[in-house]
């Protein structure tokens, strides 16, 4: 192995990382090349030096703060959920079905001769009704009495 | 016996809080390390770890499990880590400048000593404390996705492929980068190595 090829082993070797194939290489190499052993020497202690870095514990309040913003998560309905049974609207809906019955079956309050009756007599309450509100008619003089005119001719012819 | 990540998860897409609240308790604590060692300020560590299990949470009625857990989790982790570096670049240098050279108030591991309580191994423990301070620093100074490579391969234990995905990269080049990032680190933790280092 040439010096060179160190380069993506080392770190692995001196983790203990390596096939025992490539490791016997590398001890092969190493007895040979002082400056790779040196190499790995020192990359033994920094990774030693590293290990003294002291470890620091999360604040009490961190689990604290972690589930309060896990619980002010809006709670996702997914398009599913739609299908899902719900008690509210399942009632909804059978009131609506109830009341569509219920129009759909009750009797209308008139017996059928009423009806028919009407019915009959739509034209005429028709005409009545235009006639009464024809604004024209109302200009006419009011009609005069034929009753008490009969009367004074008879009492003429009488004379 | 304990449910794998994926099945807690999955238990979580359908409705089980509780599962939820397992995932949580299981890997808030890697979380926000890596994130604190990735920002460097405790307060926005802890805001990122919590919008992480936050985007889990959304997530669940979509989770299918094509890849490890801990490769979604960290992704995402990674992702918002190295925006807040991005976005807070500019900021971070102005407090770095204003910074008294004695204080570390970001550090909230670093204890302030109080030179009065006359504590026997003062000395000892001003020695641990500046060599502590060094290897912080170092890992700062790295690029960010170097950064990102070395904490997740140091301190999360990830395969190389995991770290790979999590960073959209080849493993050919992760190793590269854990190399570079290595390289670095050796240089500039040069007296602290020399030490360890001795045959």
């Amino acid at each position: 192995m040439s010096c060179g090829r160190m380069e993506n082993k080392i770190l692995s070797y001196v983790d203990g990382r390596l096939k025992e194939s490539e490791r016997l290489e590398m001890d092969k190499h190493l007895a040979t090349c002082a400056a790779c052993e040196l190499r790995v020497n020192e990359f033994r202690a920094v990774s030693s030096l590293l290990d003294e870095l002291p470890v620091i514990a999360p604040s009490p309040a961190f689990d604290v703060r972690v589930r309060a913003r896990v619980a002010a998560e809006p709670v996702k309905q997914s398009w599913w959920a739609w299908f899902a049974p719900s008690p509210r609207v399942a009632m909804a809906g059978a009131l609506l079905a109830l009341l569509i019955v219920w129009v759909g079956v009750r009797p209308s309050g008139l017996n059928p001769a009423t009806e028919a009756e009407i019915n009959q007599n739509m034209p005429v309450l028709e005409n009545y009704d235009v006639l009464s509100n024809f604004e024209p008619l109302t200009d006419l003089p009011a009609p005069v009495a034929d009753e008490p005119q009969d009367d004074a001719s008879q009492s003429n012819q009488q004379m | 016996m304990a449910r794998s990540d994926v099945q807690l998860m999955l238990d979580v897409k359908s409705g089980d809080e509780q599962s939820f609240e397992l995932l949580l308790h299981r890997y808030r604590s890697p979380l926000v390390n890596f994130l604190y060692r990735m920002v460097r300020n405790r307060e926005q560590a802890e805001d990122l770890a919590q919008e992480v299990f936050l985007r889990v949470y959304r997530a669940r009625e979509d989770y299918v499990p094509s890849a490890k857990f801990t490769t979604w989790l960290f992704r995402i982790a990674t992702n918002l880590a190295l925006n807040n570096v991005r976005d807070t670049r500019h900021q971070r240098m102005e407090v770095s400048l204003d910074a008294p050279l004695t204080a570390d108030s970001e550090d909230g591991d670093e204890r302030p000593i109080d030179v009065a309580d006359q504590h026997p191994d003062i000395e000892q423990h001003l020695v641990e404390q500046a060599r502590s301070k060094m290897i912080r620093h170092a890992i700062e100074k790295l690029p960010e996705k170097q950064r990102a490579a070395v904490l997740l391969h140091k301190y999360q234990e990830l395969d190389y492929n995991e770290i790979a995905k999590i960073l959209e990269c080849s493993e050919s080049a992760l190793k590269s980068l854990l190399f570079r990032a290595y390289e670095a680190l050796r240089v500039e933790l040069a007296p602290l190595v020399a030490q360890h280092a001795k045959p």
